[in-house]
């Protein structure tokens, strides 16, 4: 298992868990590197857009790879936009997209994110584009470059888990990227599942940055990813759903 | 009309005087609020109408502690459940009432607080609102700063470490006319990173100028829902038109805002229908304008030049933060503002609560700030403030204090594109 790496746009990493951007603290970072083995932090621009800045991004550690995401962005032309200021701000070649014209629910915007991402790929971004799980959207997405997809678990923040779990599968089972679950996990164990589904990779934030223990959780968020994956790539068993299996055959009367 | 607020100053005229009190006292002198003045853009929107159809229904006497408990059970806060958590009934489930607001606050915001600092540019004011510190009659300092004082007051409040800042007028249009207006605000692009206004509402064009400017976000107290009693304490000047002033976050998000925020004056009518009505101007503007971000405010009546006895009557604390549980059960994904009208106690623990952004290092007077910020004695002329503030925190201290709570003072989160 020593040999089992994420690989995104080319880089190579050895964590499943990235930290989002959604409620940031130094704390935070610190556990998410320490405890939780991240190895990506995503940063929103619009809160790098601080004179505080200097602050955030020098408590990166060397070797944390920082994904951008474009959240403020209501249209792919704004995200685009946003994109471009973050590898002039340094922030890299990674860019996660999130386009929301909803301000209630967060929820993103498929069509837009389509749009941006093939403008951005052309451009030579790493393109993490954060979208509602839907299989066609999630096609054209690769079509335009995308370097992963990373469809939505249940609403931002919310906590709710795999709201989306078939949906999910799907992704999974039909994409050749790799599909990494965002938004919406809140405990290890959905965490473990989404890895055990299949999943490479899983990103949170609210369920670490409210968490009482936060140093706690972190590792706990790590065992049970490494737990899913673990599952994930020694086959899972057979899991009965109702009942034993028959031990006089159903098929006994066939003869040779 | 018998109330705390009228004040007849000795400056003014006898003809100004005989003004004053004929507006005063006969309402058939003062203009139709709901008629607008020719130059007033009107537009086509339902919101209104069912604002103010939720409002006439709503009785507040007429929830039960059943009612409260179960809102609070429920998992989507409905309409009814919200008039539930504003009535009466809500007041003795104030701490359960807390405790819920604080978890939807932590999952939609995590344990963010925004700061900000608000600079007023001008005072001048064609408007009578007999509360007002800057309505016509008040015989205060007027001012209205030049450019370079602008400049000026902007280079020492981003040299605090500020990096939001809402600027602020009164109520002329010939004294601080919408260009002047522009300009202050390409030069606060200059110091800060998000700029917003509150200044007297305008038409869609002149929202997309501003926007053009470098302004994302509108704030429109609409300072009471009650059209009867907003006639009686708005006696004359624009800000008399009621439904003008009404539509003006609709025409801001037409003008290209990105957000709008809302408010009544609590104090000024019955607190729990005007609360009821801000809410939901905010509730059916997003169903509208889906992609838009909207705020809500709860400032309460405070004492101003010659008149400090003005007061905010039934809202006390406890009313003040039921509100803003409600608010917060009933929109969850809304900004909260909490400003400097209210105690340092109040907002340390509100943010907690509640709020998602709150004041520092305020002054609602005009040129003002190095003199309160540095303690030296300033050469320039100052304009007589709005009202009295009650917490007069620095941001240093106000930051200081936010983390001390366990929480995350945030300068800036957001990107003009």
């Amino acid at each position: 298992m020593e040999k089992d790496k994420l690989i995104i746009g080319g880089h190579e990493f050895t964590s499943r868990f990235i930290l989002g951007s959604g409620k940031y603290s130094m704390k935070l970072i610190e556990a998410a590197v320490k405890d939780a083995g991240a190895q990506i932090i995503t940063l929103a621009v619009r809160r790098a857009n601080t004179k505080e800045q200097e602050n955030i991004l020098d408590y990166i550690p060397e070797g944390v790879t920082l994904l951008p995401n474009t959240s403020g962005a209501r249209t792919a032309e704004e995200a685009v936009r946003i994109a471009r200021l973050a590898r002039e701000l340094g922030c890299g070649d990674f860019i996660k997209i999130e386009i929301m014209r909803d301000s209630k629910y967060l929820l993103p915007d498929n069509e837009a994110t389509v749009r941006a991402t093939e403008i951005l790929a052309k451009e030579g971004f790493v393109v993490m584009p954060y979208m509602y799980p839907d299989l066609n959207t999630a096609r054209d997405l690769a079509n335009a470059g995308a370097a992963t997809i990373m469809p939505l678990a249940s609403p931002i923040g919310s906590n709710k888990g795999l709201a989306t779990r078939e949906f999910i599968q799907i992704l999974i089972d039909e994409i050749d990227l790799p599909i990494i679950v965002d938004a919406g996990i809140g405990r290890p164990s959905q965490a473990c599942e989404a890895m055990e589904m299949g999943a490479a990779a899983v990103m949170a934030n609210t369920a670490l940055a409210t968490a009482g223990n936060l140093t706690g959780m972190a590792c706990a968020f790590r065992q049970a990813i490494e737990a899913g994956r673990n599952a994930y790539l020694s086959g899972l068993g057979r899991v009965l759903t109702r009942g034993a299996s028959a031990s006089d055959p159903l098929t006994g009367f066939l003869r040779d | 009309m018998e109330n705390q607020f009228f004040v007849d100053s000795e400056y003014l005229s006898k003809e100004a005087l005989e003004t004053k009190h004929r507006l005063e006292k006969d309402k058939a002198s003062r203009k139709n609020p709901m008629e607008y003045f020719p130059e007033m853009e009107r537009i086509e929107s339902e919101v209104c109408g069912n604002v103010l159809k939720q409002m006439e229904e709503y009785e507040p006497s007429n929830y039960t502690a059943r009612d409260v408990l179960n809102a609070l059970e429920h998992e989507t806060c409905s309409v009814e459940d919200f008039k539930a958590l504003l009535s009466p009934a809500a007041e003795p489930f104030l701490e359960q009432m807390a405790q819920r607001a604080g978890k939807e606050t932590a999952k939609h915001f995590g344990n963010t607080v925004y700061l900000f600092t608000p600079l007023y540019i001008a005072n001048y004011c064609e408007n009578y609102c007999v509360y007002c510190g800057f309505n016509c009659y008040n015989h205060i300092k007027r001012m209205r700063l030049t450019m370079e004082q602008i400049e000026h007051e902007m280079k020492v409040i981003a040299d605090s470490g500020m990096e939001e800042i809402l600027l602020l007028t009164g109520e002329s249009r010939a004294q601080s006319d919408v260009h002047y207006i522009g300009e202050a605000c390409k030069l606060a692009r200059k110091y800060f990173r998000m700029v917003g206004i509150e200044i007297y509402p305008v038409n869609t064009e002149e929202y997309k100028y501003l926007h053009e400017c470098g302004v994302d976000y509108v704030t429109v107290f609409q300072e009471t829902y009650d059209i009867e009693k907003y006639e009686q304490l708005h006696l004359a000047g624009h800000k008399r038109v009621w439904p003008y002033r009404f539509d003006a976050q609709e025409r801001a998000l037409r003008g290209g805002m990105r957000g709008v925020a809302f408010s009544a004056l609590l104090g000024l009518s019955d607190f729990r229908k005007d609360a009821l009505a801000s809410a939901m101007h905010v509730y059916y503007l997003q169903r509208k304008y889906p992609h838009a971000e909207f705020s809500l405010s709860c400032p309460r009546l405070r004492p101003i030049v010659n008149n400090d006895k003005i007061n905010p009557l039934d809202v006390h604390e406890k009313q003040l933060c039921q509100i803003l549980c409600a608010y917060r059960i009933f929109l969850p994904f809304v900004g909260i503002t909490v400003s400097s009208r209210e105690s340092a106690e109040f907002r340390n623990g509100i943010v907690k609560i509640a709020a998602t952004k709150v004041s520092a290092g305020v002054s609602t007077g005009i040129g003002d700030h190095e003199s309160k910020y540095s303690g030296k004695e300033s050469d320039g002329e100052q304009g007589d403030e709005q009202f009295e503030i009650d917490d007069n925190r620095s941001l240093k201290k106000m930051y200081a204090d936010i983390e001390k709570e366990g929480l995350q003072p945030v300068l800036n989160e957001y990107l003009y594109v």
